[in-house]
């Protein structure tokens, strides 16, 4: 096995007598995306800043390594591996979007004609060349979100750390970014991100890590992480309450939802499952208006793991997987 | 590349950095000169006859002599001001946590503040200093080496308290607490000779006016601009700014290499 792009072990960090990590291992294979997910205050973007090098890990943690290097004797050998886009906006909002590009070309000691043709193929990638000589502080958050990740990308990073790179980012440009992410896990880029939007882990992460209560609470696949809990339901809507009090005689089993008019049937969501529940509904002679097929998601992985529990009322919004009207 | 010449390559990126910010938002540097030009005006047009007599009498020109040298320190003393708003504005700044972990050389960001800031107090030394030979200032005596080592008085004097400046920006959690903590580099040349001679202020105050910074770079430029006796203050205004040089130096690069708030 190659070495690991990132191997945290015992990480460590107090602020006052708090201790935010306590003792948290990590190990990202390159190449990879990993993602870490946890509620606010959980630690992640002090993570993300002490692998970047911003601030120190406590004194008792034990071994980190990035890209190969000690993070405490050669940091600097780190930073030239890695690029970083922090959780709060880290451009100069005094000059322009192409001068801050500029001004990186010129940190990384790139030739002025070759860091021209880099800030200029970053802009357009990032859709910013029509406001490339705006300053930056007028820029829309969701414009200096993209500006912020443009920078990052100057040196050609081959480890990249984004601290929820999509917050506050619309549809159309979350998509865009989870393209460039794919894009640069293509050209073997192993990227370290966290995120509030479990999808968005969901869809990019090769792995993903809960932090809780200063520790990892569950890693692995997002496959294996949503093993981890039940979850599965197929969700019966109806709107006349005879039909409703019909089926929920013949579901026995079911979670009831009086005020909707609605059921729900804990299942995985197999077809044989499906046809049971279909088939009972028919020998009863009651017919649902909707039916919907709920896998657990990272939202149920999420609710499960870091306290508080599942909510009660699975809502609407949540992504079913399948639905047969 | 060797580390010398990264070092150089990252502080003139830093420097042409704030130099951009210097040139879009020049209103801070600007607010900054009027205070010793209106002090300059001031002593000279309203204060002017009274002062005179304090100097041992002679005329209003006698007393623009007086003052400028001086004035052309507070110039400093007051441009730094400015640079300690600046880098507490810069500090709070998103892309200073960026910097701190790309692999650049470390002290640029610092460096290209204080050279930044030296560039800017001697143009506002050469400004002021045109403003007050405008209104009949004259150092037609000065031969050409004393002419050089005036300016590079001037220079030594404005690098010491640069770094003193940066320090304490980098403490300051906003602006408006810098401009607080940077207060006395305005208020000390009250307190030296540019204004009254040291023996015209009451005795217990004499010793602390003396031997401040200000004094005796002040003393210094006096005797090479307009020929009066330098005696000790040469080597006093030399070991002053060095020391402060050093001590802010050593000051703002262990404040910065702190972990980030
Ligand atoms: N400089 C600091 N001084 C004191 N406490 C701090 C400091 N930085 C972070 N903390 C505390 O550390 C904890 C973790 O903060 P962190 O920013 O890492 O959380 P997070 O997981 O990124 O949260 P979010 O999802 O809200 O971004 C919080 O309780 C926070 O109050
Ligand atoms: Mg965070």
């Amino acid at each position: 096995m190659t070495t690991p792009a990132i191997a945290a072990n015992r990480l460590r960090k107090s602020y006052g007598d708090k201790a935010v990590l306590d003792g948290v291992d990590l190990t990202v294979a390159e190449g990879t995306v990993f993602s870490l997910l946890g509620p606010n205050g959980a630690g992640k973007t002090t993570t993300v800043k002490i692998l970047s090098t911003l601030i120190s890990p406590g004194p008792d943690s034990g071994e980190i390594r990035v890209a190969g290097h000690d993070l405490a004797t050669d940091p600097q050998a780190v930073r030239a591996a890695i690029g970083v886009t922090g959780q709060f906006s880290a451009v100069d909002g005094l000059i322009t979007g192409e001068e801050n590009m500029l001004l990186m070309a010129d940190l990384h000691h790139l030739p002025r004609r070759e860091g021209r043709r880099v800030a200029a193929d970053l802009l357009e990638r990032f859709d910013l060349v029509a406001a490339a000589k705006k300053p930056a502080s007028t820029y829309s958050g969701g414009m200096k979100r993209r500006l912020d990740i443009a920078m990052t990308l100057v040196g050609d990073p081959r480890i990249i750390f984004l601290d929820e790179p999509t917050t506050g980012l619309d549809p159309r440009s979350r998509h865009n970014m989870w393209q460039i992410i794919r894009g640069l896990v293509a050209d073997g880029v192993t990227v370290f991100l966290t995120t509030q939007y479990l999808e968005e882990a969901d869809q990019l992460a090769d792995r993903i890590a809960v932090l809780n209560d200063g520790g990892i609470a569950a890693e692995g696949t997002a496959e294996e992480l949503k093993r981890l809990i039940p979850g599965g339901h197929v969700r019966l809507r109806f709107t006349d309450p005879a039909a409703y009090r019909g089926a929920a005689a013949a579901l026995g089993a079911a979670v009831r939802d009086e005020e909707a008019l609605a059921l729900n049937v804990p299942s995985d969501g197999g077809q044989r499952d499906l046809h049971s529940i279909l088939d009972r509904l028919h020998a009863a002679s009651v017919e649902a208006d909707e039916l919907t097929v709920h896998t657990p998601d990272l939202d149920d992985v999420f609710f499960a793991l870091t306290g508080g529990g599942v909510p009660q009322q699975p809502q609407q919004s949540e992504q079913p997987t399948e639905a047969v009207r | 590349m060797n580390t010398l010449s990264l070092a150089a390559r990252d502080s003139a990126t830093m420097l042409r950095r704030n130099l951009l910010h210097a040139r879009r938002y020049p209103s801070l540097t600007l607010n900054l000169l009027f205070t010793p030009i209106m002090l300059l005006l001031l002593f000279v047009f309203i204060f002017g006859d009274t002062m005179s007599a304090g100097i041992g009498g002679g005329d209003r020109s006698a007393y623009i002599a007086y003052i400028v040298p001086g004035l052309l320190l507070m110039t400093i003393g007051s441009t730094v001001v400015g640079t300690s708003v600046s880098v507490a504005n810069d500090m709070a700044e998103g892309i200073i946590a960026r910097f701190r972990t790309m692999a650049i050389h470390r002290g640029s960001v610092i460096v290209g503040h204080v050279v930044g800031s030296v560039v800017q107090s001697v143009a506002s030394v050469v400004l002021v200093g045109a403003v007050a030979v405008a209104i009949g200032f004259r150092a037609t005596d000065a031969t050409l080496l004393e002419w050089f080592a005036a300016f590079g008085l001037l220079v030594l004097f404005a690098t010491a308290l640069t770094w003193i400046a940066v320090g304490l920006g980098l403490i300051s959690p906003n602006a408006e607490a810098a401009s607080n903590n940077a207060m006395p580099l305005i208020l000390m040349p009250l307190l030296s000779s540019a204004f009254v001679p040291v023996e015209a202020m009451p005795g217990w105050i004499q010793p602390i006016a003396q031997y401040q910074p200000f004094t005796p770079a002040i003393e210094t430029l006096r005797g090479l601009l307009l020929g009066s006796e330098i005696g000790d203050n040469g080597w006093l205004a030399v070991a002053w700014c060095v020391g402060l040089a050093v001590a802010g130096y050593i000051w703002s690069t262990a404040r910065f290499n702190r972990d980030p708030r």
